[in-house]
């Protein structure tokens, strides 16, 4: 009985450690994906490298990446190999986390020298050298520094060569090199409490505590699976993609103790780098599906089994070496809204309306202007930020206004961001009449606008979509607002890519808006006049979509003046 | 400052205790708090107090006085109406967060409303820079402008966050200024004053969260001191703040948002007082009471204080679900795990205890006031560590019939587990949450908890507290005496003190010592000036303190400095310092790279109270002390180092005299609380009245 309630805490200790090695990731790193956005992951291993672990902190698009990565170290490094004090590295993006720009750290965790472990983590790191954080490369040799599964420290001593490789290649090398270090610490953190524990608790290995976590998780997932109706669906999404719109189809099937999604019948590669390896597919896959019937299951090895996911090789969701990879994320983040398509008609009104899905990204490249002589004290600077659109309606509640899913990331605060480089954002702020109309509104998108500094001009590279495709209503909502962007003097832009934006210049933006659900007339009039109040939608919208009467319309008008609250 | 007679008044959202000091000693009471006119009850309590002391209500001297008003208005929204003023562009800054998710896997998450919706939020147009130069200038006209719609629409209350004005507050000035001559009546903040730290979310949210509470508190604190004169108490009133000292009742009115969370850190200050009296170094303070626990690093007699920190959480006390207030702040965790705290077990047959919580209507299962879930206290119960005919002083008969009865129903019968099993499992998962949060916070400050003492009060504290020290390989723990009215006597022992910070970025490869020695003069003017008007004579000391990081990362860590390192400051003495304490904390630092300042801080304090040192009599007295006469008879409980249950003599507190020692399995009772005392420790008792619980051997 002890022994039960025991390994229950060793559980729970596990997660905490996790917690704990993220948190620690957060404190020390240096690029602002990492420490204020939140892009990271952290998770402990036994010794047959089977996932115990994974922190809440970070994100989803690194679920199954983790859970697959310490399997490929310890078959190129050799688990015979490995001594104290090592650390390994790799940016792999087939045995990593799915492009070149996430760097993956593991050491392997020794007890009285017998390794009992792993620990692994993973951050998106800003700059890593190549064409540049964005959408353009042809291939993935382009995409800038490849590190192949490797030590980074030899027991104890860092590789010096490599670190000289990195610093060459990159634009900003300390921040690497600073991150590098940061994910070796956290890890280190992690293996610390571990040993901690296992001497607390006098365990020789951690097998049957292993045992214990996985034997629950597996029999409580599937569970949940086999609660389920058995059956097929069939779900379809069009997305703008870059060369030309992509077509995302999915075939889900649950059946005992398996739920398969087949991506069967998606669009072929895109020329340019918006491919996603078949892992980080697998990532949202597992997401949307695990969110919609087992939110409160761990993720590990155990759990995330009984998800199969397939797709044809050289689909746009199994992209294989050399393929183009840097913006997996811009069709990764867009899955779930297509496995919703197929899991709405399995799990009726459980899963939300199509949202922006894509983090409406941009990285700004600054530089001293070039058609003149630039100005004292002008410099060249990498500023990466994380901006969201509005999220789908759920079946009894609007969608998030601003705000990430599937992506789990946080935006950086504007004033870090001027801080990071001579970037002004002119405006950041929620943008009415985006939600799409229905019984619940979709959630809004925002408007950003962007410019440099005196003396400076910058290439802009563009991650959006949503511009020709925004997000659909479910059961009879309406669609989200679309993307748009343009320069301020009115010449267009595109959605996609790098673009040269002169001196004096500004870019606008106008991210999109999630779906609605149900149809808006039978929206409770009290949401649309506080909706009215708020300026989350405007006069026309109250009366033209939702028929909200002239006298409330007036009355709301007044409220919004007065600033009075709404009930 | 040498008064006898000295009022500590803590409301709490239960009892609002009120604790008198007088030459003879303290005498305590706890009333229920008074929601409609919460001074009602301090009233009363001084009244009774000061009666059962035999002391008239004008020989008071200093009322020092905490409260959870504040962080009561944020939480449950009954502020006034406060419109934020801020930068064209950015309105919703408050409203969109982090534009994250704080619980990834729910589908239906609902965020919680922003303090102040969106026809509350009105923009200006003008634009500061990063390096604190003016892009756009701010147009007086449109000031006055915005004044004729404030006073149109009937605000109470108006905050003022505008982009970068920590670095450059002349635009937030100018709108102080416009609006303090056209509309004086309206309470008026600016966040270069609440708050003035980089990054707008926390800083607008804070100087929102500040203005819409103000006009509430300020006319609480008048009412208050009103109501006292009336009854013959015509002395000043002090208030204690969320950083562990006292402010004057007009500062407090001017900052109320500094009041957030004042009882906790009165029980941090309880702490330390203690952590002095006993001449211990590192304290792991741990408070524990119905609905939560609150634990607090605290080093050399003093607490540890942070700048930032979350109040008003909506889910589940999960980190994200609140608003984040930055200002000077004891750095505690707060988690759900109290004597309230409600067991279940979920799909992967593990057993959750809380957060949610059973209060105290209908409280735990054994309450027999119709709660049907097993509660942290029914755990407690059934494993025979409370007396159920002598709860609460015998003023609540416990029903360990119903206890067993949730436990069985809610958790043996899932777990195939006995009802004592099920008991222990119980207590045990929510003994490891406190322990894992203990643990985090320890390695967020690069601690080893090994090294430390702990101090346990609050109802629920001393049941629990010798556990966590098994689990956290703490090898001492004291239960002062009063701890059930721990922060009220905390506010008695907390000197008068204001800290002031600001963002000044200082990249060390262009060092400024001119720049940084103004700063840290100019700070430590402003902050003396606050506590000056609460002291004509104390002697005042600076506490120094600079963040620093490596350029590019995020976080920052505080290095204390002292008085000449920041007269004169030096760059390799500031390198070295954080070069240590970056390997402190993380391990090893990053060569070659470079160091920078962000934030700069300095502490006026007067000097803490008085500390009569306690003999270490009780470590060393083992051979001839004599062990306590088994005064109650004894009953069994479960032990969870033994694994078994074990038959523990009962004794009552007031029977263990200085001397005697209880070996484990024993149970030490008293009527705000019951301390357990497993069969790894002894328990002896100090002459100041503490229980001392030891590792045996």
């Amino acid at each position: 009985m002890a022994s039960t309630v025991s390994k229950q805490v060793m559980w729970n200790r596990l997660i905490s450690v996790v917690e704990e090695q993220a948190q620690a990731l957060v404190r020390t790193a240096f690029s602002t994906s990492v420490r204020e956005a939140g892009d990271l992951s952290a998770g402990v291993y036994d010794a047959q490298g089977r996932m115990l672990a994974q922190a809440v902190t970070g994100t989803p698009g690194h679920v199954n990446a983790m859970a697959d990565a310490v399997p490929h170290f310890m078959r190129r490094i050799g688990v015979e190999t490995m001594k104290e004090g090592d650390v390994y590295i790799t940016n792999d993006p087939w045995e990593g986390t799915g492009h070149l720009h996430d760097i993956t750290v593991v050491t392997p965790s020794f007890r009285n020298g017998v390794l009992v472990g792993y620990f692994a983590c993973t951050a998106h790191i800003v700059d890593i050298g190549g064409r540049g954080f964005g959408a353009d490369a042809n291939s993935i040799y382009e995409e800038g520094l490849y590190i192949p599964i490797m030590r980074f420290a030899d027991r104890g001593e860092v590789d010096q060569t490599l670190m000289r490789i990195i610093r060459g290649n990159v634009r900003e090398p300390d921040q690497l090199v600073g991150d590098v270090y940061a994910l070796a610490t956290c890890n280190e953190i992690g293996h610390r409490r571990l040993i901690e524990m296992m001497d607390e608790f006098v365990l020789a290995d951690l097998e049957e505590v292993s045992a214990f976590i996985l034997e629950n998780s597996r029999r409580a997932t599937l569970e949940k699976i086999n609660a389920l109706e058995h059956g097929i669906a069939h779900g379809a999404m069009i997305i703008d993609g870059f060369s030309k719109p992509v077509d995302l189809r999915v075939r889900l099937e649950i059946t005992k103790d398996r739920v398969l999604a087949d991506f069967d019948g998606t669009s072929g590669l895109d020329a340019k780098g918006i491919n996603v390896p078949l892992v980080y597919t697998k990532a949202y896959t597992c997401y949307a599906i695990k969110c919609a019937i087992a939110p409160e299951i761990p993720n590990n090895a155990a759990s995330l089994a009984p998800f199969e996911v397939v797709a044809p090789e050289n689909s746009i969701v199994h992209a294989v070496h050399p393929a183009p990879v840097a913006l997996r994320h811009v069709i990764g983040h867009m899955i779930p809204d297509t496995v919703y398509e197929a899991l709405d008609q399995l799990l009726p009104r459980r899963v939300p309306a199509q949202g922006a899905g894509t983090l409406c990204n941009f990285q700004v490249s600054l530089r001293p202007r070039t058609d003149v002589a630039a100005p004292e004290g002008t410099r060249r600077s990498e500023v990466l930020t994380f901006n969201s659109g509005g999220s789908g309606a759920r079946p009894s509640v609007d969608g998030l206004n601003a705000t990430a899913f599937p992506s789990g990331v946080m935006t950086m605060p504007v004033e870090a961001t001027e801080h990071a480089g001579p970037v002004i954002v002119w405006r950041k702020e929620l943008r009415p009449d985006s939600g799409g109309v229905g019984e619940f509104r979709g959630g809004l998108g925002q408007f950003m606008e962007v410019g440099a500094q005196e003396g400076h001009e910058f290439d802009f590279s563009a991650m959006f979509d949503r511009v020709d495709h925004p997000a659909l209503g479910r059961v009879g909502g309406g669609q989200g607002g679309p993307t748009t962007i343009a320069r301020s003097d009115g010449s267009t832009m595109q959605g996609k890519g790098r673009q040269f934006v002169p001196h004096g210049q500004r870019v606008l933006l106008a991210f999109p808006g999630g779906g609605g659900y149900g149809p808006a007339h039978a929206r409770d009039s009290d949401h649309v006049f506080r909706d009215l109040v708020r300026g989350y939608i405007s006069e026309q919208s109250a009366r033209d979509d939702y028929g909200l009467s002239e006298d409330l319309i007036q009355a709301a008008l007044d409220q919004a003046r007065l600033g009075e609250p709404t009930a | 400052m040498s008064m006898e007679f000295r009022l500590g008044v803590d409301i709490g959202g239960t009892f609002t205790d009120v604790v008198l000091e007088t030459p003879e000693g303290m005498t305590s009471i706890k009333v229920l708090t008074t929601y409609a006119a919460p001074e009602n009850a301090i009233i009363e309590g001084m009244n009774r107090v000061c009666e059962r002391a035999g002391v008239p209500t004008s020989a008071i001297e200093q009322i020092i006085h905490g409260t959870t008003l504040a962080t009561n208005a944020l939480i449950e929204r009954r502020g006034a109406k406060t419109a934020l003023i801020t930068t064209q562009g950015f309105r919703d800054v408050i409203e969109m967060r982090t534009e994250s998710r704080f619980e990834q896997y729910d589908l239906d998450l609902v965020l919680p409303d922003p303090l102040l919706p969106r026809q509350q939020r009105l923009t200006v147009l003008e634009r500061i820079d990063a390096n604190g130069d003016v892009l756009i200038p701010l147009d007086r006209a449109e000031v006055e402008a915005l004044c004729d719609q404030v006073a149109e629409a009937g605000y109470e209350s108006v905050a003022v966050g505008l982009l970068h004005s920590y670095l450059n507050d002349a635009h937030e000035r100018m709108i102080g200024d416009v609006f303090a001559q056209r509309l004086p009546h309206v309470a008026l903040s600016l966040s270069c004053e609440v708050s003035p730290q980089m990054r707008e979310y926390e800083r607008f949210n804070t100087v929102a969260a500040n203005a819409y509470i103000k006009p509430l508190m300020k006319s609480y604190l008048g009412r208050l001191a009103g109501r006292l004169q009336e009854q013959g108490a015509v002395c000043p009133i002090f208030l204690m703040h969320s950083g562990g000292g006292i402010i004057s009742l007009e500062n407090a009115a001017e900052f109320p948002v500094r009041l957030v969370e004042s009882g906790p850190a009165g029980g941090a200050v309880f702490a330390a007082h203690i952590a002095g009296r006993h001449g211990l170094d590192k304290v792991l303070s741990f408070d524990m009471g119905g609905t939560t626990a609150k634990i607090c690093l605290i080093k050399n007699q003093t607490p540890k204080t942070a700048r930032v920190f979350e109040v008003a959480r909506t889910y589940r006390f999960k980190k994200g679900s609140g608003m984040p207030i930055s200002i000077p702040v004891i750095d505690m965790v707060e988690i759900g795990a109290g004597g309230g705290s409600l067991a279940r077990v979920d799909a992967l047959n593990q057993i959750r205890v809380g957060p949610e919580s059973a209060g105290s209507e209908p409280g735990p299962a054994c309450y027999g006031r119709g709660g049907l879930k097993p509660a942290v206290t029914d755990g407690d119960l059934v494993q025979g560590k409370l007396d159920p005919n002598n709860f609460a002083g015998g003023s609540i008969q416990l029903d360990q019939a119903a206890s067993e009865v949730a436990l069985k129903a809610h958790i043996g019968d899932a777990l195939g587990l006995d009802t004592v099993e099920a008991a222990f499992g119980l207590t045990e998962v929510v003994d490891e949450n406190m322990s894992n949060a203990a643990r985090v916070h320890a390695v967020e400050n690069g601690e080893d908890l090994s090294e430390y003492t702990m101090i346990a009060f609050g109802g629920a504290a001393p049941l629990h507290a010798a556990r966590l020290c098994e689990k956290l390989g703490i090898e001492r723990c004291l239960v002062p005496s009063g701890a059930g009215v721990g922060s009220a006597i905390g506010f008695l022992k907390a000197p008068f003190s204001f800290e002031a910070t600001r963002s000044v970025f200082i990249e060390f490869t262009g060092f400024e010592p001119v720049i940084i020695a103004q700063t840290l003069a100019e700070l430590r003017e402003e902050a003396t000036t606050f506590v000056r008007s609460c002291d004509a004579d104390a002697p005042i000391t600076a506490e120094y303190k600079v963040y620093m990081r490596y350029r590019g990362q995020g976080w920052e860590i505080p290095i204390n400095l002292t008085a000449e390192q920041a007269a004169n400051p030096d760059r390799a003495t500031y390198q070295a310092l954080f070069e240590a304490d970056y390997t402190q904390l993380f391990g090893r630092t990053v060569a070659g790279l470079a160091i920078e300042a962000t934030v700069w801080a300095v502490n006026a304090t007067t000097p803490p109270a008085p500390v009569e040192a306690v003999a270490p009599a009780a470590a060393d007295a083992g051979n001839k002390a004599e062990v306590a006469p088994n005064s109650s008879g004894q009953r069994d409980i479960f032990d969870a180092g033994l694994g078994r249950s074990a038959a523990a003599v009962v004794i009552e507190r007031d029977a263990f005299m200085l001397g005697h020692t209880a070996p484990g399995p024993a149970i030490i009772t008293e009527d705000e609380t019951t301390i357990i005392v497993p069969s790894s420790r002894t328990a002896s008792v100090h002459s100041d009245g503490c229980i001392d619980l030891r590792t045996k051997g």
